[in-house]
């Protein structure tokens, strides 16, 4: 390739529209995975920043309770199905994945756009339930709440019924690349950990995501044909229907946070320029986690009227997920100590990753404690829980990799001082939000509720007065991000000196990944025997 | 497989050679195998739950079901398990004529599996052994009967749907085969064929004891 | 790229193994069939699972190669199977050991098949489209 002809890469070869909606390249069907999980972001934000509105001063201000119920089903649904299942694996991973192992494409190409289009049609039903009198149940559809309230129900239930399918089908591809497509040389403990996190993720896709399909379409039976199989006055049981759906949805729990921590394993390493400390801890533990999510669900039904014994087993299991939590928190701060650590934007989002990580997986050992959880069920307690995982955790590992790999995704280089304004914004705003919401739930404040008694007043105006400063952050994020598509400075091919093959390859990389096949010289950690130079600042 | 400098036809360009093309297809379908389990291993969770809970009513309810009909089936369906492990092996030996007979032979033994299964049907809802609102049927003892037909609709219709899936699955790879797409070189969309119609048999031969020989 | 020692001229598989396996599955078929009819007290489902467990081993291991495939694909399908046996036995924790510390107080809602009742009160409802609080 000669330096003077313009260069061609993956985003102007080949051209025309038609080139990218039947595109079979991983890297093209990550960045249209790019664009609409940022739609169903913005989508969901707008629903976020609506409840919070809404809960800014007590009584009905802006909606009434009905609207109320059908706004934050919406925001969890969109959230969790549109945007964070989908958002690391086949955004990120997507495109990632195949230039990590230095292959050409993952091992079935068409099934890639397949599983994009289905993720869209999925998307579409989830988008006409909106406007067909949108679902009030929650984003877990309890019966038999679901089965009788006169909202749409079943568009947005099947439209999780197909992005389940998309999310297996992403899934399936992910194993069988990892398995059959590395290059030669690159032995399982030669993977970056960020693969073995996406590996970990994509058995608990496969496994996990087929049961909530056939709860999806129980649950359609049960609203259309009255089967009666979940409602207790047919001699059925609901608490049944909560099995089928947490059997699914806590493991989902880590098909979002895994990834995650698969970035923060890269960033971590890479910015600190030193040997990622414990690879097999961290890789096992993400295989771990993987297993022991399995095991755990019923901690989500310890006041659904599950027997004791039952709730006794979840309980005692939910603990160990803290042990390989633990093992990734405490070898990450390991590669932290020592290292010639580098305060660029994404290592500020994995800094922050590991302290509100830390944070939300903590308070998720209260939550499965037995008895306290009976005090804190269903408050605000455990709502700033899950959002220190998922947002805290989950997001900002994204954020994190998107400022990481933006440069190779792009070729451009992103405004360095907007980024840190826009990521002190996120994390302050963040923990302005949720943190009074952990104090308001040991208060007593229930969950899902438009209307609230006059005490908790303050909190709820300082947490949201928090999602002004996070939507402020988010709205700096956009401008710049945009902005340095078209007039951002041209990135290096290695921004940041590391030593993975993605940046073995141009900025943006080439139609087929790599001009040269790359070699396993090194491995993906070994600071200590390459030396690379960061060239960005 | 020798070194790939001549690109076979079927290989695609981001796989080095044949024999990991080949090799990742059937990673992929034994893994979208695991997830067929686990999909009907929902149904078969409730179906387990339920029988604990009524074990007279799923006794009392089983004796509606028509036993012949099912072990016909059974029968049927292990037959046709043969003749698409068979048209495989023809494949193996070249013998596209062979082939070609035996998934005619398994797709005539599928459609059987289905007009028997319609006849039960069609005579169940003739009587009103339905499930939930729609049952209608007052012959059976115990409390709620409905719900041992939801879960025998709900059992055996998905796993007809997974024999219409097959069937299509068959008349595809039938086609492909009268057109010489395959040889003894290539042939794998025919073993991945044939991988999901022993699936469907396999989740067939759990089905009939647990739903017709409750003893 | 270098090739790998070939094993691509796959395992075919003598004529006699599919039909003696066919012929297998035809008898063990036979078998629980009329075992059914047998009381065995609380046996009857244990030797009906177990005889088609026999099958599925048959079919898995011989129609569908495990028997000679890469051991990986073996490995695939028991996954399948440990992760449904994790599924209903977890879930039975909980069905089958209800009310044992503190018996269940509350009553089935209504007693009977009161199906009929609410199919009534289901179409009242379905009338009547507007949006009230129930
Ligand atoms: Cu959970």
């Amino acid at each position: 390739m000669s330096e003077a002809v313009a260069e061609k890469n993956y985003l102007n070869d080949p051209k025309g529209w038609k080139s990218w909606v039947f595109t079979l390249d991983h890297k093209r069907i990550g960045i249209l995975y790019l664009a609409s999980i940022t739609a169903a972001f913005f989508l969901g934000g707008v629903f976020a920043v609506l409840i919070r509105l809404e809960l800014l001063n007590p009584g009905q201000d802006l909606m009434g309770p009905d609207t109320y119920n059908q706004i934050f089903t919406l925001h969890g649904a969109v959230m969790i199905f549109l945007f964070i299942i989908p958002s690391i694996p086949a955004a990120l991973g997507n495109f990632f994945l195949p230039l990590l192992i230095g292959a050409k494409d993952v091992a079935f190409p068409r099934l890639n756009l397949a599983s994009y289009y289905i993720y869209v049609f999925g998307s579409m039903f989830a988008v006409y339930s909106i406007f067909t009198g949108a679902v009030d149940t929650g984003w877990t559809f309890y019966t038999p709440y679901s089965t009788e309230t006169q909202t749409s129900v079943i568009p947005m239930t099947l439209g999780a019924f197909i992005l389940g399918f998309s999310s297996i089908f992403t899934g399936l591809n992910f194993i069988v690349t990892i398995h059959k497509m590395r290059i030669p040389g690159m032995t399982w403990y030669k993977l970056p950990l960020f693969v073995w996190a996406l590996y970990a993720t994509a058995i608990i896709q496969v496994v996990a995501t087929p049961v909530l399909g056939i709860t999806l379409l129980l649950l359609i039976f049960e609203r259309v044909f009255s089967v009666g199989i979940f409602n207790p006055d047919m001699g059925g049981d609901p608490v049944l229907f909560q099995h089928f759906f947490w059997f699914y949805s806590h493991p989902a729990v880590y098909i979002m946070i895994l990834p995650g921590m698969g970035i923060i394993s890269e960033l971590i390493a890479t910015f600190s320029h030193k040997k990622i400390f414990g690879y097999k801890a961290i890789a096992f533990s993400s295989l771990g986690i993987a297993f022991i999510s399995f095991l755990v669900w019923g901690h989500h039904m310890f006041v659904s009227g599950q027997s004791e014994l039952a709730a006794m087993i979840f309980s005692f299991l939910t603990f160990l997920v803290g042990i390989p939590s633990g093992i990734k928190v405490f070898n990450w701060i390991t590669t932290l100590y020592k290292g010639q650590i580098h305060f660029d934007t994404p290592m500020l989002y994995a800094l922050s990753f590991l302290f509100l990580f830390t944070i939300g997986g903590l308070t998720g050992i209260f939550l499965g404690a037995l008895a306290t959880d009976v005090h804190l069920h269903d408050t605000y307690f455990v709502v700033a829980h899950f959002h220190y995982v998922m947002m805290g955790g989950t997001v900002m590992a994204f954020l994190g990799g998107l400022h990481y790999w933006w440069p190779k995704m792009f070729g451009k280089m992103y405004n360095h001082f907007w980024s840190v304004i826009a990521m002190i914004l996120v994390f302050v705003g963040f923990n302005v939000t949720f943190f009074s919401q952990f104090i308001l739930g040991s208060q007593g404040m229930p969950r899902r509720y438009y209307n609230y008694l006059d005490q908790f007043q303050p909190l709820h105006a300082f947490s949201t007065i928090g999602s002004w400063i996070l939507g402020a952050g988010f709205i700096i994020m956009a401008i710049y991000l945009i902005h340095s598509l078209f007039k951002g400075r041209k990135a290096s091919d290695n921004p940041w000196g590391g030593l993975t093959f993605e940046w073995a390859t141009g900025s943006p990389p080439p139609h087929h990944n790599f001009k040269v096949t790359p070699k396993m010289t090194h491995g993906p950690y070994d600071y200590d025997k390459v030396l690379v130079e960061q060239t960005d600042y | 497989m020798s070194e790939s400098h001549t690109h076979p036809a079927h290989l695609a360009h981001h796989f080095s050679d044949v024999e990991q093309q080949r090799e990742s297809a059937k990673f992929g379908m034994w893994v979208f195998l695991l997830t067929e389990v686990l999909l009907f291993g929902g149904l078969f969770m409730a179906y387990a739950i339920y029988r604990a809970w009524n074990p007279d009513m799923f006794y009392n309810a089983h004796k509606a079901l028509n036993i012949y009909m099912g072990t016909a089936n059974t029968f049927v369906l292990i037959a046709s398990s043969v003749t698409m492990a068979l048209s495989i092996r023809s494949m193996q030996l070249d013998k596209r004529k062979q082939t070609i007979g035996f998934l005619i032979a398994t797709l005539a033994l599928a459609c059987i599996f289905l007009v028997i299964k319609y006849f039960e049907y069609s005579h169940k809802f003739h009587v009103g052994q339905l499930p939930g609102k729609y049952y209608s049927y007052t012959g059976i003892k115990g409390t709620n009967p409905h719900i041992f037909f939801g879960i025998y609709f709900g059992m055996t219709g998905l796993h007809g749907l997974h024999v219409l899936a097959g069937m299509s699955a068959i008349v595809w790879v039938l086609i492909k085969t009268v057109k010489k797409k395959f040889s003894a070189e290539y042939y794998t969309p025919v073993e991945m064929v044939g991988l999901y119609w022993h699936l469907v048999d396999l989740i067939w031969i759990f089905l009939f004891p647990l739903l017709y020989l409750i003893g | 790229m270098k090739a790998k020692a070939s094993d691509h001229s796959a395992h075919i598989l003598p004529l006699r193994i599919y039909l003696g396996v066919g012929f297998a599955l035809f008898i063990l078929t036979g078998i629980t069939v009329m075992i059914s009819f047998v009381d065995l007290g609380g046996w009857n489902v244990t030797v009906a699972l177990a005889v088609a467990s026999i099958k599925a081993a048959l079919v898995v291991l011989f129609f569908m190669h495990l028997l000679y495939d890469n051991k990986i694909y073996l490995t695939i399908f028991l996954t399948a199977i440990g992760f449904l046996a994790i599924l209903i036995i977890f879930t039975m924790f909980d069905t089958m050991e209800r009310g044992r510390l503190y018996p269940e107080k509350a009553k089935p809602i209504k007693p009977g098949a009161a199906i009929y009742e609410r199919e009534d009160s289901l179409s009242s409802r379905s009338v009547d489209t507007t949006k009230t609080d129930h």
